[in-house]
């Protein structure tokens, strides 16, 4: 890492860190919350540090393909949100509760 | 110039990151999310994807999102109970956390040793017109399968929201 | 000139303007209704109620600011902010005349001129929901929250029919910068149509301006589309539990949706700042002429007036309006002037069909509203677009 003055301007691998560091956070939300929405934005905010690494590989490549892989990434994640809210309304009727602890039927 | 909105752009997201890990209640953690994606969004026109920065801002932060508040403010979830985390988990998960991003720091440091820095302006390939020629010649097939995968998520969370007809 | 400087300059004199005709549009909102209604509006506030929005301003600041015990602190001073943050940002990349040369600085009547200008002002209107829904559930009250989300649902639908409103023109002018949008209605069919949007070959974008008007109607929380805040309904809706300057952010974001949705209306279909005839045939006598002919009114109605007081005010607004006729008749400033004369008045005559339209229609029922924009508006915007790209494909 450069220490010392600040540059005018970063290299690329530091945004890789902060991608890898949002990553961590999505990671930790998943693993840690009991409440089904927020395990969800956890997941969502995993795949926003995935398009941050998409978009910064093609800036380092200097082609676009990354920005149309990010494009999809969006595109499913849309479609994502929309299957996973509607099964949480489901099981929000159904069950009366959002803490994943308790909406399990399996036996241990 | 760019590294001074690097960071401040970058120190929001983790931020609003953090804020939506510690938040019990859903709501902060979805207005911190949407303070994620604005992040990102910068950081996405820093790095000459004006398109997608656009496109970050219209469909994820302001629909899917809005979608997520929702739900949120429909089920009326109220605040979640507070999580028991063993003292094992908080005193040794933590450093090792740090240290397991501190090594990707440096590997990432290390795959891309002298890479030019990031210059806003210095990428022109992602304009609406550069990736509307690569997504409508190259990459025509994933997006006519991605609009067929939009038709059954749309039939999909119709069939399961619905309400019963008795 | 330094860039900074010179952007701050612009966003100064932008951002004045811009408020005082938000605060003026209220005015002509009053007076307009009131005289639909066949009565007379505010009159006593300074001569024929001019000075009634800086009444308004001072009470709406000089009133207790009531916070309630029971809402949630932190989002309930969020929402306005965010509410009037978003409405706000939309102006800066609005083109309101062609590129300038004022004592030696060449500079565009813009403040910035963005690649992805359409698509930044959808996003700036998605995130403008959040002030609408956290309103609603901030205040802690059934009312509120119902109105709240039934408003950021109605504006979320009408989202989408807007969006392939605009997609058509766009398919057409073949670019997303405001500036090169505006560049691509100049010039004149046959030498005397122009070249606007609702005029452009292969497919005049008629049915698109329609739609975009409607559902702009609808974007903004007006009439026909009120329901969500109107004031015999839900209680006043999302806004029941907000006092004093809270309540004037949440009525100055809706008056600046309405100025952007005219704005954009103005630049995409009827030709931002190019005139309805070419200047050859004399369109830079027209301003002249409708100035000099308010002057001829005010005059004539000063001599028989039907107040007393409206001997003197009269005379001295046909002596202004005078004035302003003269100011376009002046070459120094005319290549200024001209270009801001015709984006005002397009933009004005659109404001004036909001108003005149909230003055005459009834409103609609909330799911008449809901069914409307999914099955109506958004096969018609399809068909719409799809026509179009047709057209465009065929003819080139």
């Amino acid at each position: 890492m450069p220490l010392g003055p600040l540059p005018a301007a970063v290299p690329p691998s530091w945004y890789l860190t902060l991608s890898a560091i949002l990553f961590a956070l999505g990671v930790l939300g998943f693993l840690l919350r009991r409440n089904i929405i927020t395990v969800f934005m956890s997941i969502e905010l995993m795949l926003n540090a995935v398009n941050l690494s998409f978009i910064t590989f093609s800036y380092v490549l200097k082609r676009n393909d990354g920005h149309i892989f990010s494009f999809f990434v969006m595109v499913v994640a849309a479609a994502e949100a929309a299957v996973g809210l509607a099964i949480i309304l489901t099981v929000f009727k159904n069950r009366q509760t959002l803490e994943i602890d308790e909406v399990s039927t399996l036996k241990n | 110039m760019d590294a001074l909105l690097f960071m401040i752009f970058a120190a929001i997201a983790v931020i609003c990151g953090i804020n939506l890990v510690v938040q019990t209640h859903p709501i902060s953690s979805a207005l911190s999310l949407v303070g994620v994606m604005g992040a990102l969004a910068a950081l996405y026109l820093l790095l000459g994807g004006e398109f997608i920065a656009a496109a970050q801002l219209v469909v994820y932060a302001g629909a899917i999102m809005v979608l997520f508040v929702f739900v949120i403010m429909l089920l009326n979830a109220g605040t979640e109970k507070k999580m028991t985390v063993r003292p094992l988990g908080k005193y040794l998960g933590a450093p090792f956390l740090l240290l397991f991003l501190g090594m990707i720091a440096y590997v990432i440091q290390r795959i891309l040793p002298g890479s030019s820095p990031v210059v806003f302006g210095a990428f022109q390939g992602g304009t609406a017109l550069e990736i509307g020629r690569s997504l409508f010649t190259v990459y025509l097939l994933p997006f006519e399968v991605t609009s067929v995968l939009i038709l059954i998520a749309i039939l999909g969370a119709i069939v399961l929201a619905r309400k019963e007809v008795d | 000139m330094n860039y900074y400087l010179l952007s701050l300059i612009k966003t100064a004199i932008v951002v004045g303007i811009f408020m005082h005709v938000l605060a003026y549009l209220q005015w002509i909102e009053r007076k307009v209704i009131a005289h639909v209604q066949l009565r007379v509006g505010p009159r006593r506030v300074g001569p024929h109620g001019l000075l009634q929005p800086l009444a308004d301003v001072i009470k709406l600041v000089t009133k207790e600011d009531i916070l309630p015990s029971h809402v949630n602190k932190v989002f309930y001073f969020m929402a306005p902010f965010i509410a009037v943050t978003f409405a706000l940002i939309a102006i800066s990349v609005i083109p309101f005349g062609p590129v300038i040369t004022v004592g030696g600085v060449r500079t565009a009547m813009q403040l910035t001129d963005l690649n992805i200008g359409v698509l930044f002002i959808f996003g700036i209107s998605g995130l403008g929901v959040y002030g609408v829904a956290l309103a609603g559930w901030a205040s802690n009250n059934k009312y509120a929250l119902m109105g709240g989300l039934r408003s950021s649902a109605q504006m979320i639908s009408y989202e989408l029919p807007m969006a392939l409103a605009l997609a058509a023109p766009l398919l057409i002018l073949n670019t997303l910068s405001l500036r090169e949008i505006v560049n691509g209605q100049e010039g004149f069919y046959f030498g005397f149509i122009p070249r606007w949007g609702i005029f452009q070959m292969p497919f005049p974008q008629i049915f698109s301006f329609i739609l975009f008007l409607i559902a702009g109607f609808a974007e903004t929380n007006r009439v026909p589309f009120d329901l969500p805040e109107a004031e015999n309904e839900l209680v006043a809706g999302f806004h029941v539990e907000y006092a004093s300057m809270k309540f004037a952010s949440f009525f100055m974001a809706e008056y600046a949706n309405m100025v952007t949705v005219s704005c954009i209306a103005t630049l995409l279909f009827l030709g931002g700042w190019h005139p309805i005839f070419p200047e050859k045939y004399g369109s830079g006598l027209i301003p002249v002429a409708i100035f000099a002919a308010s002057a001829a009114l005010c005059f004539f109605h000063a001599a028989n007036p039907a107040r007393p007081f409206d001997k003197i005010t009269l005379p001295v607004f046909g002596v202004l309006f005078l004035g302003a006729a003269g100011l376009f008749l002046l070459p120094p400033v005319q290549f200024i002037l001209l270009p801001l004369f015709w984006f005002s008045a397009k933009v004005l005559i659109i404001l004036f069909v909001f108003i005149w339209v909230r003055a005459t229609l009834p409103r609609f029922r909330y799911d008449q509203l809901m069914r409307f924009a999914w099955t109506f508006m958004f096969p018609v915007a399809l068909i719409n677009l799809f026509i179009t790209a047709l057209l465009v494909a065929l003819f080139p």
